[in-house]
C-alpha cells in the first residue's frame, strides 16, 4: 500500500472545501481499503467521512432521505425500509456478508467498483485503471460481465445490488462538490463506459455523497432477486429488482425493472417497462418484455448464459409479483 | 504516523500507527493478540471478525488510524475473566465439536456473537417487516461471511443454535439457559496452552 | 472426548505459525516475495535500488545473488537460483524490512526486466506434449491393462464412451502458509504452518544444505492444509534465507493471492471412460483415460485412474495416465489425489452406465462387486461397499426413488437424488515415538501433525488404550521435529502411522517400565499380501431452479465401512467436512487460468467460491462396524479424505435425475444447465 495522509472530516464543507487532487474518501473502507490493498486505488490524501452527520434516515415528504454515512445494514434494519421499500432493503440484505454490511456506507456502495479480474490485479492491463492499456477480458476471461451497454474499450460490470434497487426505484443522490450542491437522479450516477471506462460515475472530482432520497415507493409488489454460484457471500451472476402494480382488471399499471450484473451501470429495464405498461399481466407478455430489453444485448461468448438467465429471472421475479 | 487511542477488550491503548496498518495487523502484530486470525486480508473470509463498538466487523478492512476511539472485542475478551468461565458460544463450540483446525473460529465466534444481536431480517427471511425466528436456514444466511474451509458449518450451526435457544428470535442474544450452562462447564479442562 | 486443544482454540490461545514472538518481540522483520508477471522466459535484470531507497527496507534477495542453496535443492524450492522464469507468479525476488508494510510496498519497486517467451498453458485432450510418466504417484504404474478391451467393448449389450474434466481446484485452507525462521548458535528453527514437521524439517535441511540435527520445525497449530502444506513450499525457504541474509528473526506470511500460484494445487483433469456391460448389468470392460498438467519443473503425476483398479471387475479392464508439461505451477496434493478426481468420472460413468441399462445405480454396482482387488488379484482386507449402500438406501428412502429423470418438481425447483460410491486406501507409514511415565502420568511423544484432524486427539484416545489408563492422565506431544520421526499428515495415514508407533511404544514402556520407544519401519514392511482400502457411498439429494439453473443440495449422507473409529466425534467432523468440500467441488469451485498471461486469474475467496455457511443443510456421516485384523494395531482405516471422493459424482448424478441434463465439466453452473 502507498503511504497517504489520513484526516477525519468535521464537516461536509470542510471536507469537500480541502479536497485537492488524490484525495478520496473513505466511507466504511469495505470496498477503498481493499482496492487500496491491491494497489489499485493510491489516494495521498485520505479523508474519512464515515463520521460525518449524514447517519439519519428521515421521512421526507412522502419519501425517505437517507444519510450517506448510513451504515448498509441500518438501512436494511430500518423498519420504514422494511415496510415501504422492501425490494431495497432485501437488495442490501443479498450482498456482501454481514461483517461488510456493518461497516460499509451507503454512499460507499454506490462507489464501489467492478469486480472484474483484470481490474483489480495491478499486474495486468486494463483500460479502466490505465486508459490505453487494453482490455484483456474481451479475449480472456468475461463469464461474469457485461452483456449490454459495453464498449471495445470496457466490459465491466458494476456489482452493487443496492445500486439496481435504486435505480428501479428513480432514487436521487444528492452530492456535495467544490462548485456546491447537485442531484442526480438514478440510474444516471453510473456511466456505461464508452471510450472513458476510466469514468464509472459522473460525479466531478471532489463530489461527495451526501443523502440518497427515495420518492414514494411504486404501487405493486416489489422484490429484489439475485442469482449467484452459491447460495450466500457473492456477487451476482444475474440480479432483477422489480416492481408490479396490476389493476383490476389484469392489466399492469406502475412496473419497475432493473438488471443488476449485466452492464457498467444498474441497468433500468425501459424498453421492457414500456412492453409491460398498460398490457396484460401474464407470462407470455413478461416473456415478450424480457426479449424487447434483451434484443440490443451483445453477450460476448463466455457470457452468453446471462441472455436465459436474465429473461428467466425477469419472467421469474414477474411472476411471482403476480396478485394471487 | 498517526496518534490514535483504541479500547481493546476494555484497556484504553495509546498507539502511534502507520495510516496504512489495518485493526487486523495491528492486533497481531503490534498487541500480540494473535487470536483474530488472517485468512485473507480482504474481507473475503471473516477469520478476521472482531466487534467493533458492538457491531461484528473485519478488522482486515478497518484501517487502525480510523478506529480511534472506538471500542473492540477481540476473541481474547469474549470470556468473562480470561482463564476461568468460557462464552457460551465458546463452550458451545467445543461441545458440539464446531471447529477442526480452529483458525476461522476466533472469527466465528465473534461474528456469532455479534450476529446473535443483530435483530432485523436477512437476505432468506420471507416477510421483512417481522423480526424473524433464528431458524437454521436464519444461522446459515447470517454466518456466511465466516468461510471454514474444514466444512465444521454443520456443529457451527448446532452451536450457534443451542446458544440461542429454542425459539430465539433475531436479536435476543444469548440465551439464559445457555449462559448457565457455559458457567458450569467453563472451569473444567486445561489446555495444551500456547506453549 | 472433546478435543485436547479445543480450549485454546476457543479461546485465541492456540499459536499457528506467524503467531510465535521471538524475543525481543520487535527483532523480528517481514520477507515478501516478489513475483513473475510471465509464464515462461528469462529474467534480463533487476533494479532493486528503488526498494533498497525506502527507509526500513534492509534487504533485497534475488538471482541477481543466489542465496547459499544446495545443488540438490528442489527446483520449486531453489529460491533465485536462476534467471529462468517458470510460471506466473512465481517468486523471483524478496524484499526483506522491518514492518509488514513496508515490506509489502517495497515489492512492488523492484523493477525486473524479462525477456518473455511464449507460454503455453492449456492442457488439452490433443496436447502434442502428452506423454506417459513412468509412474503416478506414489508409486503406481501409469498404465494398467488387462484382457481384451475392443472385445469387451465391442461384445456388449450397452456401453457408453464419455468424457469429463475436472477444473483446477485450490486446496486454500483457511490458515495462509507462514513461517518464521531464527538462526542460533546451535542450528535453524522454524515456526511452519506444515503437515509433517519431520519430513518439513528434512527437506529444509536438505535445501539449505544443512545437517537435519541443525534443523527444528515447530508446527503444533495448523489451519489446514488439504494436501497444500504436506510438501515443503517455498515461504519456509524464503524465511531461512531472509534471517540468514539480515541476521534476524524474519516472518514470511503469504498473502491469499499468493498462494495460489505458490502453494501447489489439484491438476485439472481430462477423462476418457469406457465403461461396456452385458444384458444382466456385468462389466465387461471398463478404461479409464486419463489426460492431466504437471509443470516443466517438476513431473507430479496425480494417480487419476488407480481408484479404477480397486472398484469393479471385468474381464478387460484398462487404466492410463498422460502428463504435458506446461508453463504452469506445479500441481501437488489436494485432498484425496487421485481419488477424489478419478471417483468422479468413475462413479458418475457407472450411473450412466445404470440409466443406458436400465438398471438401478445402486445393484449395478452390486452386481459388479468383485471378489478380488480387480487388477492387483489381492484379496481386500476387508470390504463392504456393498453394505454402506445397501444401508445408505434404507436411510435415503432410495427404494421410493422412481429413476425417470426431469420429472419431479417443487414450485419451480426440480429435484432428484443420487447415489455414488467412495473409496480410499487405507496404509500406513513408518513412524517413531516414545512413551514415559512422567508426573504421575504419561507423556506420549511424536512428531505427528494435527492440522485440524483431531490427531492430537484421537492419538491421546490411542495411547491411553494401549497404556491402561484414563485419557486425562495422559499428555501428546506433536508437532515439533526434535520429536521422534512421524510420517506426514496425509494420504489418511495419520493415524494408522502414528497410532502404530503410539501403541508400539506404550506397550514398550508397560514391558520396561522407565521409557518405551517404537520405530514401525518394519511392521510397515510387512504390509503386504492385502488390498487395503476404505470404502463408502454417498447420497445426495439437490434441487434446480428451473428458471436460473442454481443448484441447491438439501441433503447429503455418507455411509462408510472404515475399520474400527477411533473417536465417532472428531470421525463425524472429517467426514462430514469432506463432503463439504466435495460440495463446493460439485458446484462451484474451480481456478480459472488466463490463456493471455498464464497466471491463476481468480485469485482470492471472493472469485474461488468455497462452500459457505448458507450452502451447506443437512449433511450427516455414518458409518458400519467393520473389523479388519490386517490394518495395524488399532484396527482402523484412514477417513480424512474419502468424504470428498464420490461426493461431486453423487451430486452430479443427483441433477441428472433432477434435471435430465448430464453434466461432465465441473463445476456445474447455472451458466452450464442453462446452455
Amino acid at each position: 500500500m502507498k503511504t497517504f495522509a489520513y484526516d477525519r472530516a468535521r464537516d461536509v464543507a470542510g471536507a469537500v472545501a480541502g479536497f485537492r487532487p488524490g484525495t478520496m474518501y473513505l466511507g466504511g473502507g469495505t470496498n477503498l481499503v481493499d482496492l487500496m490493498r491491491l494497489g489499485v486505488a493510491e489516494p495521498e490524501y485520505l479523508v474519512d467521512v464515515s463520521k460525518l452527520p449524514l447517519r439519519a434516515i428521515e421521512a421526507d415528504g412522502d419519501g425517505v432521505l437517507i444519510g450517506a454515512a448510513v451504515r448498509n445494514s441500518d438501512l436494511a434494519a430500518h423498519p420504514v425500509l422494511r415496510e415501504r421499500y422492501p425490494m431495497l432493503a432485501r437488495a442490501v440484505l443479498t450482498g456482501a456478508s454481514g461483517q461488510v454490511r456493518n461497516m460499509a456506507t451507503v454512499g460507499g456502495n454506490l462507489l464501489q467498483r467492478t469486480r472484474c479480474s483484470y481490474f483489480q490485479d495491478v499486474t495486468k492491463a486494463c483500460n479502466k485503471r490505465r486508459p490505453g492499456s487494453g482490455c484483456p477480458a474481451i479475449d480472456g476471461d468475461h463469464r461474469n460481465l457485461a452483456i449490454l451497454g459495453h464498449s471495445s474499450d470496457c466490459v465491466a460490470t458494476h456489482p452493487s445490488d443496492m445500486a439496481v434497487a435504486l435505480a428501479a426505484l428513480d432514487a436521487r443522490v444528492h452530492v456535495t462538490g467544490p462548485e456546491g450542491a447537485r442531484v442526480i437522479a438514478m440510474p444516471g450516477l453510473h456511466r456505461l463506459p464508452g471510450t472513458e471506462p476510466d469514468r464509472d460515475t459522473v460525479l466531478r472530482p471532489g463530489e461527495l455523497i451526501t443523502a440518497i432520497r427515495l420518492p414514494a415507493p411504486p404501487p405493486g409488489a416489489s422484490a429484489y432477486r439475485k442469482v449467484r454460484e452459491r447460495a450466500s457471500f457473492a456477487f451476482a451472476l444475474v440480479s432483477v429488482a422489480a416492481a408490479l402494480e396490476v389493476t383490476g382488471d389484469g392489466l399492469v399499471g406502475d412496473c419497475r425493472l432493473a438488471l443488476g450484473g449485466v452492464a457498467h451501470a444498474p441497468w433500468r429495464a425501459r424498453r421492457a417497462e414500456e412492453v409491460l405498461t398498460g398490457g396484460r399481466a401474464g407470462e407470455d407478455e413478461f416473456r415478450r418484455a424480457a426479449d424487447a430489453e434483451l434484443a440490443e444485448a451483445s453477450p460476448l461468448p463466455g457470457n452468453r448464459y446471462k441472455i436465459p438467465l436474465a429473461r428467466n429471472l425477469i419472467v421469474a421475479v414477474l411472476r411471482e409479483l403476480m396478485p394471487r | 504516523m498517526a496518534e490514535i487511542t483504541i479500547r481493546v477488550n476494555g484497556t484504553g491503548v495509546p498507539l502511534s500507527v502507520d495510516p496504512r496498518t489495518s485493526l487486523l495487523d495491528l492486533l497481531r502484530e503490534r498487541l500480540g493478540l494473535t487470536g483474530t486470525k488472517k485468512g485473507c486480508d480482504h474481507g473475503q473470509c471473516g477469520a478476521c471478525t472482531v466487534l467493533i463498538d458492538g457491531r461484528r466487523a473485519n478488522a482486515c478492512l478497518a484501517l487502525a488510524v480510523a478506529q480511534d476511539g472506538s471500542d473492540v472485542t477481540t476473541v481474547e475478551g469474549l470470556a468473562p475473566d480470561g482463564d476461568g468461565e468460557l462464552h457460551p458460544l465458546q463452550a458451545a463450540f467445543i461441545e458440539r465439536d464446531a471447529f477442526q483446525c480452529g483458525y476461522c473460529t476466533p472469527g466465528q465466534l465473534c461474528s456469532a456473537t455479534g450476529m446473535l444481536a443483530e435483530s432485523g431480517p436477512s437476505a432468506v427471511t420471507a416477510d421483512l417487516a417481522e423480526d424473524p425466528r433464528l431458524t437454521r436456514a436464519e444461522i446459515r444466511e447470517r454466518m456466511s461471511g465466516n468461510l471454514c474451509r474444514c466444512g465444521a458449518y454443520v456443529n457451527i450451526v448446532a452451536a450457534i443454535e443451542d446458544v440461542a435457544g429454542s425459539g430465539a428470535r433475531a436479536g435476543d442474544g444469548v440465551s439464559a439457559a445457555a449462559r448457565d450452562m457455559a458457567g458450569a462447564r467453563g472451569s473444567a479442562g486445561a489446555g495444551e496452552g500456547a506453549r | 472426548m472433546n478435543r485436547i486443544e479445543g480450549r485454546d482454540k476457543v479461546t485465541g490461545r492456540a499459536r499457528y505459525a506467524a503467531e510465535y514472538r521471538p524475543d525481543p518481540a520487535d527483532s523480528i522483520a517481514y520477507a515478501y516475495p516478489v513475483q513473475s508477471v510471465i509464464a515462461r522466459g528469462r529474467i534480463e535484470s533487476i533494479d532493486a535500488a528503488p526498494a533498497l531507497a525506502m527507509p526500513g527496507v534492509l534487504a533485497v534477495l534475488s538471482s541477481d545473488d543466489p542465496p547459499a542453496l544446495s545443488p540438490d535443492a528442489e527446483p520449486e524450492l531453489a529460491l533465485f537460483q536462476t534467471r529462468q522464469v517458470a510460471y506466473y507468479g512465481q517468486a523471483v525476488a524478496a524484499v526483506v524490512a522491518d514492518s509488514l508494510e513496508t515490506a509489502r510496498a517495497a515489492a512492488r519497486e523492484v523493477r525486473i526486466g524479462y525477456r518473455e517467451e511464449p507460454h503455453d498453458v492449456q492442457l488439452r485432450p490433443d496436447h502434442p506434449g502428452l506423454y506417459t510418466p513412468e509412474k503416478v504417484n506414489p508409486a503406481f504404474p501409469s498404465v494398467t491393462e488387462q484382457g481384451d478391451l475392443p472385445a469387451g467393448l465391442a461384445g456388449a449389450a450397452v456401453s457408453i464412451d464419455v468424457t469429463y474434466t475436472t477444473p483446477a481446484e485450490h486446496n486454500n485452507p483457511m490458515e495462509p502458509h507462514a513461517a518464521i525462521a531464527l538462526w542460533e548458535d546451535n542450528g535453524l528453527t522454524i515456526y511452519d504452518a506444515t503437515q509433517g514437521a519431520t519430513p518439513d524439517r528434512d527437506t529444509i535441511a536438505a535445501t539449505l544444505g544443512l545437517p537435519r540435527d541443525r534443523v527444528r520445525v515447530i508446527s503444533r497449530h495448523v489451519g489446514g492444509g488439504f494436501g497444500s502444506k504436506g510438501y515443503t513450499r517455498p515461504h519456509a525457504v524464503l524465511a531461512a534465507i531472509a534471517a540468514r541474509a539480515v541476521g534476524r528473526p524474519v516472518k514470511v506470511a503469504l498473502t491469499r493471492q499468493q498462494m495460489f500460484p505458490m502453494t501447489g494445487y489439484r491438476t485439472p483433469t481430462i477423462q476418457r471412460m469406457r465403461l461396456a456391460a452385458d444384458r444382466s448389468g456385468r462389466l465387461t470392460a471398463i478404461a479409464h483415460d486419463v489426460a492431466e498438467q504437471t509443470s516443466t519443473l517438476v513431473e507430479f503425476a496425480e494417480q487419476t485412474a488407480t481408484p479404477t483398479r480397486v472398484m469393479y471387475a471385468a474381464p478387460a479392464l484398462r487404466t492410463s495416465h498422460q502428463v504435458v508439461r506446461l508453463d504452469v505451477p506445479t500441481p501437488a496434493w489436494m485432498r484425496a489425489p487421485g481419488e477424489c478426481p478419478g471417483m468422479f468420472a468413475l462413479e458418475s460413468a457407472m450411473d450412466e452406465l445404470a440409466i443406458a441399462a436400465g438398471i438401478d445405480p445402486i445393484e449395478l454396482r452390486v452386481i459388479n462387486e468383485p471378489r478380488t482387488e480387480p487388477v492387483s488379484g489381492l484379496p481386500f482386507s476387508s470390504r463392504n461397499l456393498v453394505a454402506c449402500l445397501r444401508e445408505g438406501a434404507r436411510r435415503f428412502g432410495w427404494d421410493r426413488r422412481d429413476p425417470s429423470p426431469g420429472i419431479r418438481s417443487d414450485g419451480r425447483w426440480l429435484t432428484g437424488t443420487g447415489v455414488a460410491a467412495a473409496t480410499y486406501p487405507a496404509r500406513r507409514a513408518p513412524s517413531q515415538a516414545s512413551a514415559a511415565a512422567e508426573n504421575g502420568g504419561f507423556v506420549v511423544r511424536i512428531a505427528a501433525a494435527d492440522i485440524g484432524t483431531g490427531a492430537r486427539t484421537a492419538l491421546t484416545e490411542i495411547a491411553a488404550e494401549a497404556l491402561d489408563a484414563p485419557p486425562g492422565r495422559v499428555r501428546l506431544e506433536v508437532g515439533d521435529s526434535s520429536l521422534p520421526r512421524a510420517s506426514v499428515a496425509g494420504g489418511s495415514m495419520g493415524t494408522a502411522s502414528w497410532g502404530s508407533a503410539v501403541v508400539k511404544a506404550c506397550e514398550d514402556l508397560r514391558k520396561n517400565g522407565s521409557e518405551g520407544v517404537a520405530d514401525t519401519t518394519e511392521d510397515v514392511r510387512g504390509d503386504t499380501g492385502f488390498a487395503r482400502h476404505a470404502f463408502g457411498a454417498h447420497f445426495a439429494e439437490v434441487r434446480v431452479d428451473m428458471d436460473t439453473g442454481e443448484v441447491r443440495v438439501p441433503r447429503m449422507l455418507g455411509v462408510f465401512a472404515a475399520g474400527r473409529i477411533i473417536d465417532p466425534t472428531l470421525a463425524r467432523s472429517q467426514l462430514i467436512g469432506g463432503m463439504t468440500m466435495g460440495l463446493g467441488m460439485a458446484l462451484m469451485e474451480e481456478t480459472v487460468t488466463d490463456a493471455a498471461t498464464g497466471d491463476f486469474l481468480n485469485h482470492d475467496l471472493a472469485q474461488y467460491h468455497v462452500a459457505a455457511c448458507a450452502d451447506v443443510q443437512d449433511i450427516d456421516a455414518v458409518w458400519l462396524d467393520e473389523e479388519d485384523p490386517h490394518l495395524n494395531p488399532m484396527g482402523a482405516k484412514g477417513i480424512g479424505e474419502i468424504g470428498i471422493v464420490g461426493t461431486a459424482a453423487a451430486i452430479a448424478n443427483a441433477v441428472y435425475h433432477a434435471t435430465g441434463r448430464r453434466i461432465r465439466d465441473l463445476p456445474i453452473t447455472p451458466a452450464k444447465l442453462l446452455s
